[in-house]
């Protein structure tokens, strides 16, 4: 095992931010912690990284424990924080340099390993990273956190804010990283990048509601989702909602997607009673379930 | 389409030094309508939105928000529009009361009109018992919906919203979007950014911006039949080349 947790919990005065989590990350996987803000992710990235000692449980990472062997463990992992952390003052390459000499390395002896990312921004290396746009900055930050060669990286939500083509991008990069036999553990408030991921924790509120594969996760799912659509979506959701039966109503894409929990449902008498509600252009059909529809579930 | 025009943009331009951050983009957005404004990181969004709120000058063309030309009226410009970011929406060292009085005092609104105001919207969002709570320990989501609600005090006719939902859990995002739904069938016209493409599905058209150019602008299922996808996600990635 890469990453052991056990039952830790962290309070921040009165607030309890994480609450007797514990789960494994095997080494070589790409892990993922799923939940929105305040669910507490990062408070789980700080403990792991050292960087904050939990109220109670315990922790290894690689094997060291994040109390006794906090220096063992700062050399052996990457952490790319949420917020971007290097100095906005020095150059790419200076960023870059630093990082390297403070874990006792140099850019060449391990730049087979940031080749694939580095060759993107090193056209600015001379421009300073304050002035880099956000795509290049989280490149540049994920490049400082390889550039001692860890065993284990930490990614605190990588892409929130980020753009689709630079998301898709960024966990292309993850991807190949993690073949070259690093262990990854990410967090990410979007529910799409949950399936690109080995296995999965779907977190909220401090505690862990499920741990699983992405595939498993959906598999075990065994509400039946109604795809729904009709011209006007506002009152589409209105009446839905209103219908005696329903379970759940949340628009998705293109869709609404409804859940019924009545055990004699039939799609024909819901689309009269749309039809009586003077909604027009009526679709329904089974569909299919996404992490985000489990997630809401829990 | 009888639909009165809310926002005419015409040939707008602006430059930074040599580099043309939106370049010559004309688009128009009607009234009551939810027009989503999508580009890849680094496109040109956040300078077109500030130059339509009136906050940056074009470097030339023009553009009329609410029939206001944001070159020379953009004291009345802001005055018909309400905006909420996700970077900044309200003062967290103000309770929730003290932060809808500020802002309906800027709005310009009376003490009555704040009053009534506050009642209601505190009603509405079912806030009544944290009144006097310190915005900065609301969570995020409740913090969004109730920025929305004090960008919309002063009635305005266009509500422009930058990337209202980023991190919201996938509930209270629900929640909010169906606050935008009910404030669009008001009449009020909802100008939003998003990266999330399940919500760009959410928007009567969609425009998506490359380079500092509108690329596309069509509604979801247009654009969708144009490029032969299955998802605004997919138009997306077609679309939008990663620019640096």
């Amino acid at each position: 095992m890469s990453i052991i947790v056990q039952n830790i919990s962290k309070s921040y005065n009165k607030i309890k931010a994480i609450d007797a989590i514990s789960f494994e990350v095997k080494e070589g996987e790409l892990f993922g912690l799923i939940g929105p803000d305040g669910a507490g992710k990062t408070t789980i990235f700080r403990t792991l990284t050292t960087l904050l000692l939990a109220n109670e449980g315990s922790a290894t990472v690689a094997g060291f424990d994040v109390v006794k062997d906090y220096v063992a463990i700062r050399n052996s992992v990457g952490y790319m924080p949420g917020k971007f952390s290097l100095y906005q003052d020095l150059t790419v390459e200076e960023n870059l340099k630093f990082f390297a000499t403070i874990f006792g390395t140099t850019i060449e002896e391990n730049y087979d390993l940031i080749k694939d990312i580095y060759i993107q921004i090193e056209p600015f290396k001379t421009r300073r990273a304050g002035a880099l746009s956000g795509g290049m900055k989280q490149k540049l930050a994920l490049c400082c956190a390889l550039i001692h060669a860890p065993k284990v990286l930490f990614l605190d939500e990588p892409t929130t804010g980020v753009d689709p083509v630079s998301r898709k991008e960024f966990w292309e990069m993850l991807k190949r990283l993690q073949k070259k036999g690093i262990t990854i553990l990410v967090s990410t408030p979007y529910m799409d990048e949950a399936v690109l991921c080995d296995r999965i924790a779907l977190i909220q509120k401090g505690s862990i509601l499920k741990i699983d594969s992405p595939e498993n996760i959906i598999k075990k799912y065994d509400k039946v989702i109604y795809n729904i659509k009709a011209k006007n979506r506002h009152q589409l959701i209105l009446d839905l909602k209103k219908y005696p039966s329903q379970y759940s109503v949340f628009a998705f894409g293109e869709f609404i997607h409804y859940i019924d929990n009545s055990s004699t449902f039939n799609s024909i008498d819901l689309q009269h009673y749309l039809e009586k509600q003077n909604n027009t252009e009526i679709e329904i059909k089974i569909g299919n379930t996404t992490i985000e529809d489990v997630f809401m579930d829990l | 389409m009888t639909k009165e025009k809310i926002i005419e943009v015409h040939n707008l331009t602006k430059r930074f030094g040599g580099f043309t951050a939106v370049n010559n983009i004309s688009f128009d957005v009607f009234e009551g309508e939810i027009f989503g404004f999508l580009g890849a990181n680094g496109a040109g969004k956040t300078t077109a939105m500030k130059m339509l709120i009136g906050i940056s000058n074009p470097t030339s063309g023009e553009a009329l928000v609410a029939g206001f030309d944001v070159k020379t009226k953009t004291e009345m410009v802001k005055r018909s529009i309400g905006y909420m970011s996700q970077k900044f929406s309200m003062y967290d060292d103000l309770t929730i009361k003290e932060n809808i009085t500020f802002f309906g005092g800027i709005y310009g609104l009376s003490r009555i009109q704040i009053k009534e105001k506050t009642k209601k919207l505190v009603i509405e969002l079912g806030l009544e018992d944290v009144i006097d709570k310190l915005v900065g320990s609301l969570p995020l989501g409740w913090k969004q919906k109730l920025s929305f609600s004090v960008a919309l005090l002063h009635e305005p006719k266009i509500v422009f919203l930058d990337e209202p939902t980023g991190g919201v859990d996938p509930i209270t995002r629900r929640q909010f979007w169906e606050m935008i739904y009910a404030e669009a069938n008001k009449g009020t016209t909802i100008f939003v950014t998003t990266h999330y493409m399940d919500e760009a599905e959410y928007c009567d058209r969609v425009s998506i911006m490359v380079e500092g150019v509108i690329e596309a602008l069509d509604t979801p299922n247009n654009l969708k039949t144009k490029y032969n996808v299955a998802s605004m996600n997919d138009v997306f990635l077609k679309l939008a080349r990663n620019v640096e």
